[in-house]
């Protein structure tokens, strides 16, 4: 056996999200070459139960850091508690989603450990060290890096790398690690949390995004769009000229100064295709594009194109897809 | 107050990638470079900290409200990066060069700066939430870590009370509320402001504030680049067909062909 590979799995409304869930298939995945163990670790407030989930995917070990003082994330605590993880497991390397959180906690994590982490791989390998692929320029160009330094540091794009059947027969070996907050750790309080519309899907793990440029015209256009995302329930983006508009908040934004997205479908309304948009958006797996002007370089990237108004095409889409 | 705001040069957000000679690394040839956008709204929101704590105070006092510097590690054109962030209306800037090229990744970044604003008065310091080049978003938490002090990353709003902050901070489907004790570390989103553009008046201002540069040992890196390439190419795009007559055939296609629905 070789050190092992330890897992933060991510949870969310006390469930594992759907790319923790991912992560801790791909360190089972990479485990099983390496002849090393994965051991996940919970940390929350009440996260105890998930255990058997994080196990029925492939951890042989789940740590977990329960008490109040983790019910939110903040860098110092979760820091903390994870370098807890570190010493006590010597890992060979720690993997982490990258989500919000994730890269937020990998950054810190990665400091404590005197090293930088691979941070948004779309694909992982072992020779002799870990050998991450990770786009920069926002996808405009890929780069493949060797983690020299252990333990390595890696955080994984959501939706690249494949969930495993669940194995429920999986027995899971549990240890709880107490953990108890520094006062530098307690230095940040999270006062309150703010939820959007309720239901609302998020951009990064959306498997459908529906996503609307200059062409919807104004805002009150964009309920067109929320009601194709109703019926495939797909999250909805918007270009950066749709957002620097002020129809749409920044958080909605797809492209390089917004999120970087790879759904399974990406339906681009009106957007023209300006390159920082192309560079957050065309990884996704199908593209449809709904735009007046034959011309415009979003066609280029689009597996279907349709030329025409949107305000006429969209609505049709949504009652056909209804039938 | 004094504002400390980390600067990185990049390429503008048009730029067409082309890969260099050495297969590792951006060509550099006709390449336009800005401050990084995130970057421009940590600044923006540092020059606003410091007006905000300045106004209403005659001028003498205002004038002692603090300091914005800005703070780059990067090769020696970043100087005029620094001085356009002078010219938006930082008070200083501080430019470290590696002593030897080195791939500026996080770590090696987020060390020099750490080491150099130790010695500079710091009550907050602000990055952009990632720099649009490499995307590694870890600089702004290394920094924290580095010097032991408070990390809030992604906030889209910030009041600052004596030594406290309360900024909202973007998580995934809605926003936090969270304090944070000074001096602590912020990254900025977009959101949080919008950035000026530099006035004339500051333009000319900028060429006689101080712009420091120091030649600085880089920390060891922790990644190896071993190569850089396009990303696939995407299958050539297909026009379905015009208008509302399309819909059915691309339903049609998005069930039977991509199974996506």
């Amino acid at each position: 056996m070789t050190n092992p590979i330890l897992v933060f799995a991510e949870t969310q409304d006390s469930k594992l999200k759907k790319s923790a869930i991912e992560v801790i298939s791909e360190a089972k995945r990479q485990s099983d070459n390496l002849k090393a163990e994965v051991v996940a670790m919970l940390i929350g407030s009440g996260v105890e139960p998930l255990a058997k989930d994080a196990a029925s995917y492939g951890a042989a070990k789940v740590i977990i850091i329960d008490g109040p003082d983790f019910k939110s994330y903040t860098t110092g605590a979760y820091t903390q508690a994870l370098m807890a993880a570190v010493e006590k497991t010597k890992p060979q390397a720690i993997i982490l989603s990258a989500t919000s959180n994730g890269k937020d906690l990998a950054g810190s994590v990665a400091a404590e450990l005197k090293t930088t982490a691979a941070q948004d791989c779309i694909s992982l390998t072992y020779d002799n060290a870990f050998v991450a692929r990770k786009p920069v320029y926002a996808g405009k160009a890929i780069i493949t890096v060797k983690i020299a330094k252990q333990p390595a540091v890696i955080t994984l794009r959501p939706k690249v790398f494949p969930a495993s059947a669940p194995d429920a027969s999986k027995s899971v070996s549990t240890e709880k690690l107490p953990v108890a907050l520094s006062a530098d750790s307690k230095r940040v309080t999270v006062k309150e949390t703010v939820a959007a519309a309720k239901g609302k899907v998020s951009l990064t793990e959306a498997d459908i995004i529906v996503s609307g440029g200059r062409g919807m015209k104004g805002p009150e256009n964009f309920k067109i769009l929320e009601e194709l995302a109703g019926v495939v329930s797909a999250a909805v983006g918007a270009s950066r000229a749709a957002v620097d508009s002020g129809w749409r908040t920044h958080d909605d934004q797809v492209g390089q100064t917004g999120k970087t997205v790879c759904p399974t479908l990406y339906v681009a309304c009106g957007i023209s295709g300006a390159i920082q948009h192309l560079a957050g958006m065309s990884s996704s797996k199908y593209i449809v594009a709904i735009n007046k002007d034959p011309e415009a370089p979003i066609f280029k990237v689009a597996n279907y194109g349709v030329v025409g108004d949107l305000f006429e095409v969209v609505p049709a889409l949504c009652k056909e897809l209804k039938k | 107050m004094n504002v400390i705001v980390c600067i990185k040069r990049v390429p503008s957000t048009e730029t067409n990638v082309r890969i260099g000679s050495d297969g590792k690394s951006l060509d550099p040839a006709g390449v336009e470079y800005i401050i990084s956008p995130f970057d421009e709204i940590a600044l923006e929101e540092g020059l606003r900290i410091k007006e905000k704590a300045g106004a209403g105070l005659p001028a003498e006092a205002s004038a002692q409200a603090g300091d914005v510097t800005v703070i780059s590690f990067g090769p020696a054109e970043t100087a005029t990066t620094l001085r356009t962030c002078l010219a938006m209306g930082a008070d200083k800037a501080v430019l470290l060069k590696p002593a030897a090229p080195v791939n500026p990744e996080p770590f090696v970044v987020a060390s020099a700066l750490a080491e150099a604003i130790k010695q500079m008065p710091h009550n907050i310091i602000l990055c952009g939430k990632q720099a649009v080049d490499d995307d590694n978003s870890q600089v702004g938490a290394m920094l924290a870590r580095l010097l032991n002090i408070p990390f809030v990353s992604l906030i889209t709003k910030l009041e600052i009370t004596d030594n406290k902050a309360v900024v909202h901070r973007e998580i995934d489907g809605g926003y936090e509320v969270l304090e944070t004790v000074l001096p602590a570390v912020l990254t900025a989103q977009k959101g949080l402001n919008e950035p000026r553009y530099p006035s004339l008046k500051g333009i000319m201002s900028a060429k006689k504030k101080p712009l420091e540069e120091n030649t600085v040992t880089p920390a060891a890196p922790g990644l190896e680049i071993i190569k850089m390439e396009y990303p696939p190419i995407r299958p050539a795009g297909r026009i379905v067909g015009k208008g509302v007559e399309a819909v059915p055939e691309l339903v049609k296609l998005l069930k039977e062909e991509a199974k996506v629905i």
